[in-house]
Formats: structure tokens, sequence, C-alpha cells
């Protein structure tokens, strides 16, 4: 049987996804002690590296594999974890958990929605923001909670929601050390 | 050495990091630094003390001094009036929602009294990034039991007479599990550790591997013993970051002092543990789903049998146990199989982490003896319903279980008497819900997160929930019939009947629980009959509605 490193792969290289990016994803794969199984660690580092997971290095990843792509599409859409579509400089995750849907979770994505005029899992026009709904990051002590980046917003008023988007605007992306609370 | 007089605890559990836990930390170190005091008081980062309400939560030690909610702000004054003055700051002490007493010590709250912590027996007590500290509890002291002086028939016989039952929810007793397992002849054989804990609103799991990792990796070496496997498993959320960098500085920390790794307290035992990381699906809950995922493949669950313990994880006998199920582990080979079946009820034994949170006071993780009823773990720990509003449901069991209501306030918990009520024990998760939530868009959004979470292996799953989805839809858009209603009750039970693994035959629960107890609420939503809410002329409908 032909070991899958044996057939020559060549990266699609583009704008958006840098040779660099491929390397990297390369040497990762290469120093993995077994290929058996570790398609959805490998989408892990993939998802890593390139922030997201589009069709190219979905095949790509099919290719260095040997497996088919329909594969490697299967795990990466059946799992929520992994996405196919780029995602803002900042990633605005609302609890959906039910401790914080019992304290009106529902009506803060609402509200973000509005504001932001996207759904979730949908990126602003400006590519600032990525709007997701997320089950449970366990502070729900905190309930209602939003996440901005790895920031955590606990028991959120509605009335709130402006403020935590405006301290994102005009910055530059990491300095977001913030004011509400 | 330097002798240190006082520790000063900082809960470090994903609650309170996220209530800026970790300033607090910083704060303390270095006001202490410039007072001069960092050599005689210790900081210790502690994982979750389980009080999450009242966090950032920070206790004094040997004072048995407990504040609560601690921001970055007040850590100036408790240094300057507590460290060195030896006044306590009252401010910053737990007050009882009823009345004003303040509470300075952990063991007076009446959140701590009725509790008895078995499996978080160390959690917000050590820094579980520092191996010593869980040795110094007597860690690892288990292993060395089960290792030199038990065989693993001993040990196996240990935990079944323990009678100690899966926690994740399934409730299958352990000990057996282990002897089906060690039964299979195969040279090769493994064990692994469910940690993908997906119920949203409960995090038990989670606060056992950020505050005490090493005693799951203990536990699951007693078990490879117990079973004859070489090679255990993790399988973890991506989404616990916090419980991931602990977990991989605990195994790194155990292989350094020999504990994992080839010949184990010098015995011919060779074990050790890799980590595998899901990617957010709730059936991988569900044991073959979660082999199936750990092999690098959509999480889907296959027909059982043959079940795990005898053909597994690449075919090989794999026993699959809970976070909690394994915390419970080394206690039971140190105390005895004795000293732990004399905890619970009849045919539940020990101690249940709950996740308490919703319309309650008390939000945060309780672990309570088997056979405390509901009213205690909702009025006694939890401390009533927030706001003085009127207690309406719980609802255990997340998404697979159902609704409890008043009525149901006294029913002690075990696995058998919660199944018995149409709700479930489940892993762990105990939401609580007050008047002003509606049991229609309850049902309506845990079944959308079972819709959204159906694998789609199965028909009566797939396309079950999804109809049932667009039933309620319609139902609290107000568009909906009393045949739309009955074809919601026909369906859940065809879907509850007919689906593939766990999560389609509970899927339906919340649904049925629902029109069982809060009929008239369905009812109040249905365009061809009049309002019936508070009238009761629908009473005796709904006493008929729904078996």
């Amino acid at each position: 049987m032909t070991k899958p490193a044996e057939i020559s792969v060549t990266a699609p290289v583009s704008e958006h996804l840098p040779k660099e990016k491929f390397d990297e994803l390369d040497a990762f794969i290469n120093q993995l002690e077994t290929r058996e199984g570790a398609l959805i660690e490998i989408l892990h580092k993939a998802q890593n590296i390139f922030g997201y997971l589009p069709r190219d290095v979905q095949l790509y990843i099919a290719r260095k594999l040997d497996i088919p792509g329909a594969e490697v599409f299967g795990v990466v859409s059946f799992y929520s974890y992994f996405t196919t579509k780029p995602r803002g400089k900042h990633t605005i995750s609302v609890c959906m958990g039910t401790a914080c849907f019992v304290r009106g979770a529902d009506r803060i994505i609402e509200r973000f929605k509005e504001k932001l005029g996207i759904e979730s899992n949908e990126i602003t026009e400006d590519g600032l923001f990525t709007l997701k709904d997320v089950r449970c990051i366990g502070a729900c002590g905190l309930a209602p909670v939003v996440m901005v980046d790895d920031k955590v917003y606990g028991r959120v008023k509605e009335e709130e929601i402006d403020e935590i988007i405006n301290s994102f605007r005009g910055k530059k992306g990491g300095e977001n050390e913030n004011k509400v609370h | 050495m330097t002798r240190v007089r006082t520790n000063i605890l900082v809960c470090g559990g994903t609650g309170c990091l996220a209530g800026e836990s970790e300033k607090v930390l910083r704060n303390f170190e270095l006001i202490l630094n410039a007072r001069g005091y960092g050599e005689e008081v210790k900081l210790i980062k502690t994982g979750c003390f389980g009080f999450c309400e009242q966090g950032p939560i920070v206790n004094i030690e040997p004072d048995d001094i407990f504040y609560v909610r601690v921001k970055p702000k007040d850590v100036r004054e408790i240094v300057d009036e507590h460290i060195i003055k030896g006044r306590i700051v009252e401010r910053l002490l737990y007050q009882e929602p009823k009345g004003n007493e303040k509470i300075s010590k952990q063991e007076n709250m009446p959140f701590y009294k009725k509790q008895l912590r078995i499996a978080l027996r160390n959690c917000g007590l050590i820094n579980p990034e520092d191996i010593y500290e869980y040795i110094a509890l007597g860690g690892y002291e288990a292993l060395g039991k089960a290792l030199t002086q038990m065989t693993p028939e001993q040990v196996i016989e240990e935990v079944k007479k323990s009678g100690l039952r899966g926690r994740g929810g399934g409730g299958f007793p352990t000990g057996v599990k282990w002897e089906i397992t060690k039964k299979q002849k195969n040279e090769k054989k493994f064990i692994i550790c469910n940690a993908d804990e997906g119920d949203p609103g409960a995090f038990m799991d989670r606060s056992i591997l950020e505050g005490d990792p090493h005693s799951v990796l203990e536990a699951m070496a007693i078990g490879a013993y117990a079973i004859g496997a070489h090679k255990g498993i993790i399988y973890i959320r991506a989404e616990y970051p916090l419980a991931i960098s602990r977990l991989n500085k605990a195994i790194d920390q155990a292989r350094e002092l020999g504990l994992l790794g080839d010949n184990i307290f010098g015995t011919d035992f060779n074990f050790d543990i890799q980590i595998k990381y899901g990617a957010g699906a709730f059936v991988c809950g569900e044991e073959t789903a979660l082999i199936n995922s750990c092999e690098g493949r959509r999480g889907e669950p296959d027909y059982r049998p043959p079940y795990p313990s005898e053909d597994g994880f690449w075919g090989y006998p794999t026993n699959v146990n809970n976070v909690e199920t394994f915390s419970n582990i080394p206690p039971i080979i140190i105390k005895g199989s004795v000293w732990f079946s004399s905890i619970g009820t009849e045919k539940s034994k020990g101690t249940k982490v709950f996740a308490l949170a919703g319309k309650i006071n008390n939000v945060g993780l309780v672990e309570v003896p088997m056979g405390t009823t509901l009213r205690e773990i909702i009025y006694d720990i939890g401390g009533g319903i927030q706001g003085g509003k009127k207690f309406k449901a719980v609802q255990t069991g997340g998404p697979s279980g159902g609704v409890l209501t008043e009525e149901q306030l006294n029913t002690p918990i075990d696995y058998e008497s919660l199944t018995e009520k149409g709700s479930m024990m489940g892993s762990g998760g105990m939401i609580v819900m007050d008047e002003n939530d509606n049991m229609v868009k309850i049902a309506k959004f845990y079944l959308e997160f079972t819709m959204d979470e159906s694998c789609g292996r199965c028909t009566p799953c797939r396309i079950g929930t999804k109809r049932m989805y667009e039933l309620l839809n319609k139902i609290t858009a107000k568009k909906a019939t009393m045949a739309d209603l009955d074809a919601l009750k026909q369906l859940a039970y065809m879907v509850k009947g007919s689906s593939l693994c766990g999560l389609g035959q509970t899927a339906p629960n919340p649904v049925i629980s629902t029109m069982k107890y809060f009929w008239d609420e369905y009812l109040a939503f249905i365009k061809d009959i009049d309002h019936p809410r508070g009238e009761g002329k629908y009473e005796a409908k709904n006493k008929a509605g729904i078996k």
C-alpha cells in the first residue's frame, strides 16, 4: 500500500492561504506518531492555524491523509467547533446554556443580532465581529454571560450591549481592555 | 524552609476567573510583597469552591474566614486589615439572603452544611497544578494500595460491593462494567474517561478536572489495573481550555514522579494516558459515539451490543467511565466499600454532584448524599428562589430529563425515584425555574438543542425532533390547533420509542413531562379554544392529558 506521505500533494496557496501556514500544518502532521484516527486532531490544528477550514484546506488534508474529501467534510460539518467561514476580528459568544436561557439570554442575543445586523455564525460587513451562540461556557453563576474573545461579561443587561460593542470599535485588535466591568 | 503562617486560597475555577479572580490573585501578590509579607503568607490558586454565585471566593486559612464576591480593589483592605492587623473584613463576609446575619466560616453556611464532598473532596482545597498538594492529602495512596496489596479481582470486588453506579447518567454499576471488560481475553484493552460534558448548564466534570485533575488520573490507573489495560484516553471538550491545560500539567507531573509510565510503584504495571479532544457534539457523550470520535470520525453512535467492553476502541475491549465516577474510586479503595455503601439509599450509594443553576439564589456546584430531597437542595442549600418569586419547576437530567414540580419536591434523589417521576438523574444539571418561566418555551428550548445535536444517523431522531420543533414553534406562535397538540404528543412517544441511541430516546422527555404537568400552558397557546389558564375548566383534561 502506498503511504500517504509518498503521494505528492500540492498546497493550494493563495492570498488568504499563505504557504507558511501550510508548512506549519505539514510539520504538525509529519510529527504525529500515527495518522490513524488523527483527523480530528489535525483539523483542530488546521483551524488554529488558518482561523477556519475552507474547502481548499479540507481537500489538502484529505490528500495528505489519502482519504476522500467527503470524509473530511463529513467530520468538519458534524462538529460545531469547526467552522468553514472566516471569523471576524472579534468573536462575540452569547451563552445559550439553560442557566443563561432562563435568565434571559434569548433576549440578549436578539439584541446583538439587531445591533450588529447579522444572524449567528455570521460576520459583520466591516469584518470586525462574528456572532456566535454557544452552549454553556460554565459560568452559570454569572448568567446571562457574554464572551468577547477571551473576556467574559457576567450578568449582562440589554442596556449594556451598546457599551460592550463600542468598547471594541475603533480599537486595534488585542488592545481590548474594556471599561464595562 | 520558611514557615508559612497563613494560606490565602483564591478560587481559580472558570466561574470565578470570569469574575476577575486572576486580578485578585495578582493584587494579593503585589500588595503582600509590597508590605513585606510575601514570605510568611502563601497564595494558592485552587479549583472550584462550588459557590459560584458568590464568586470570586477567597478563603483564609487557618483562620477559616470565607470572603465572597471579592473584587480586585478589595484586596488591599483584606491584606491591611485581616492579614496584618487580624481584623476580619465584615463587609466581604457572606450574608444570608433572608436575615442580616453574616457568616464567616464555610462549615456554618447553609450552602455547605448539608453537603458531603467525596468527588469534590479536594476542589477548593488544593492547588490543582501541584501534585505534591494532592499527595499530601492522601493522593495516589489508593493506587499504591491497589497495586501492591490487592489483586485486580479484589479491586473489582471492592468497587462492586461499594454500589458505585455510573455518574454520567446511565447508572450502570461500575464494578460490573469493569468485570465484563476484565473477562475479555484480549491482550490489548483501553480505559476511557468521558469528559465530554455536553449538557448545557452543567459543569460538574469540568470543575473536578479543573480543581482536582489527579484524582481522575489516579482512578483511571486503578481501573486500568483492574481490567488489564495499559493505555488510557481522556476524551474532553475542546471548549474547556482551563481543564485541558490543568490535565496536561497533571499528566506531566505524574509521569515525572513515575505515577504514570512503566513499573508504577515498582510493580510490573505499566500505564499511560493520552488526551483526545472533542469538537462540540452532544451525542459524543454516548459511549459508542465517543469511541468513533476518538478514532477521528463523525461521532455517530453504533448499535449495541456489542458493547464497548467487548468491542470498543479500534475493536479492543474498552471501558468508558465518566469523570465523576472516576473521582469516587480512590476514596472507595482507601476507606473501603462498607464506608461508601453506608451513604445513600438502598439502590443508589454514595453522593451525587449537581450543578445548581437558573432562578435560584445560590448558583453553584453541590455534592449531596443520594436520598437528599429536591427540597433540601433547592431551599436549604440553594437558598430558595431568586427575588422571592414562587418556585415552579426544576429540570434534572438536562435536555434528556424532564421537569419536576412542587408536588415532587420531597422526592429523595436516586436513580430509580427520578426516573419513576418522569425525569432522570442525568449527569447532574439541575435548572430551577420560577413562576415567570413559560414551560412550553422551556420545552422548545431543550428540543431545539437536541434537534441541533441529533447526529442524523437514525430517522426517528433526525426527522422526528425537527417535526416536533416545528410543531412547538407553531404552538408558541399561537397558530396551532388541538390537532397539532395531539400530533406533538404522538410524535414524542414515537421518537422516544424508536430512536437508536440515548439522545433520541430521551429527546422528547422535556416535552412529555411539561405536557404532563403543565398541560394548561400548552392549551393557553391554542387558538381554537378559549384561554383556559386560571379558570380551572381544563383541569380535568389536564389530568387525563398524558400519563
